[in-house]
């Protein structure tokens, strides 16, 4: 118990959420690599899995990529990208890692969403005259949104993790007050840092799983009508 | 010292063949720790498997905790875990292990409840007691889903392995970090590429291993009735197609999430 206390006394000093290395600077440079990887893999997953289940093909295809992600070591990809031209623009590769981490479970997810919607519903929605942008709209998507929020939701909840790798490749980030605890023998500020990682985590998790919430009540109400 | 190696070239075979002993080296450490914590992981989360089919009650804590811990970033495991084993293997293994049960607990768990309840009703039926129908009844079926699961944790622990560099023990991890220190561009990429190499190899030896044990998957595929997806390559558990609901969903898609490496 005695890290817990320890970590609490450092994240309740002041001086250490100052500055270049402080916890302001590093959760802003946090969210910012999270925020636009997460943006950039839903342009990228998201459309390629609406179509390829909207028009029911690629499903070898979206389940592979997702096996071959998981194979990707994120850390040999961050340095690689580091020691590459890239690595001179600030931030690039963490973002460009990242990216690739993301998008093999957002594209499983979203392409699994669309075809665990009833054949017999969709066939119906045929029959009734539906053009395929009509049957997207309100039939596929409504009914695939909560797997696909659930793939979005681990998604960001594991890229916010894995945005800790950044700091073994010499970038920023949250991770970087774990790796200089680590290297000081700073049990507490390691844990510490470890706390503030999984908040953050737990933090968008939560803001997430509201807003599917929010949006499935509002397909719900538009359907009643 | 010539060529490739004076040039900081990317690719260079003068590296691989002049650094051989380095890189088997890196190569037989991460193999070992990857087979030790999968084995390790195996260990753990069968007992808990059944525990939680024995006791429901239990199914919350486990299946949340180990959950959790699964969204742990590594390197705050790793980190976390220090005071506990210091610089050693140990440390490495302990977090890889506590990563593997979210995947290897759920899977064993969808495996034994796919089970049909006739064929168990059939074996208490012929005087198979729990012991008996346990392992000759309900694991064999259990198979299919079980080293799906482990099939995944392996791939997620040949990655995973690589953040063991942190405390020395990363396997060819160690030698991309190294490289990265020395901008060994050539050690960087012959590293990162083995290790890649090595997650997929081990899929298809796991995969190889799936076929040789449950042969009759094979043939209910090749017959053409009821083609489960459980057993393909490459699907996360058998929730995804045999049943639509939605806490099975749930757990699919949580498994279909790679861990970061």
């Amino acid at each position: 118990m005695g890290v817990v206390a320890d970590a609490w006394t450092w994240l309740a000093t002041g001086a250490n959420w100052q500055g270049e290395a402080g916890v302001w600077h590093r959760l802003g440079e946090h969210l910012w690599f999270s925020g636009v990887s997460l943006v950039l893999s839903c342009l990228i997953a998201l459309p390629a899995a609406f179509w390829l289940g909207h028009v029911g093909k690629g499903g070898a295809l979206a389940v592979n990529v997702s096996n071959v992600g998981r194979a990707v070591p994120t850390l040999a990809v961050l340095v690689l990208l580091t020691l590459t031209p890239l690595g001179r623009q600030g931030g690039v590769p963490t973002i460009v890692a990242l990216v690739l981490f993301a998008v093999p479970p957002l594209l499983t997810n979203t392409y699994l969403g669309m075809r665990e919607v009833d054949r017999s519903v969709v066939e119906a929605a045929r029959g009734m005259g539906m053009s395929g942008g009509q049957l997207f709209r309100t039939v596929e998507l409504p009914l695939a949104l909560p797997l696909v929020m659930t793939g979005l939701r681990l998604a960001a909840v594991q890229v916010i993790a894995t945005a800790t790798l950044a700091a073994m490749a010499g970038e920023g980030g949250l991770g970087r007050i774990i790796t200089a605890g680590f290297h000081t023998y700073d049990t507490a500020q390691v844990f510490a840092g470890a706390l503030l990682v999984g908040a953050l985590a737990l933090l968008v998790e939560g803001v997430l799983a509201a807003a599917g919430r929010a949006l499935a009540g509002h397909g719900r109400k538009r359907t009643e009508t | 010292m010539s060529g490739c190696l004076a040039a900081n070239a990317w690719i260079c075979p003068e590296y691989v063949s002049s650094r051989a002993q380095e890189l088997t080296d890196a190569t037989v450490q991460h193999v070992w720790i990857t087979v030790v914590s999968v084995l390790v992981g195996l260990a753990v989360a069968f007992p808990l498997a059944l525990l939680v089919r024995a006791r429901p009650a239990f199914a919350g804590p486990v299946l949340g905790l180990t959950t959790v811990l699964y969204a742990v970033p590594s390197l705050a495991m790793f980190s976390l875990l220090l005071p506990l084993f210091g610089l050693s293997a140990a440390l490495v293994v302990t977090g890889l292990v506590l990563y593997s049960l979210t995947i290897l607990v759920r899977n064993i768990l969808a495996g034994l409840a796919a089970v049909p309840e006739e064929t168990r009703e059939a074996a208490r039926g012929m005087g198979y007691g729990p012991g008996r129908l346990l392992w000759e009844v309900e694991l064999p079926l259990a198979l299919p889903a079980v080293l799906a699961g482990v099939r995944m944790a392996t791939v997620s622990t040949v990655a995973l392995t690589t953040v063991g560099a942190l405390v020395d023990y990363g396997g060819l991890g160690t030698l991309i970090t190294s490289g990265l220190k020395s901008f060994f561009k050539a050690q960087v990429l012959t590293a990162s590429v083995l290790c890649v190499l090595l997650a997929v190899t081990a899929d298809a030896l796991l995969l190889a291993l799936q076929r040789l044990l449950t042969p009759w998957t094979r043939a209910a595929r090749a017959r053409g009735s009821a083609p489960r997806r459980s057993t393909s390559p490459g699907s996360a558990s058998p929730g995804l197609t045999s049943s639509g609901s939605r806490a099975r969903r749930g757990a699919a898609a949580r498994d279909s999430v790679g861990k970061a490496g």
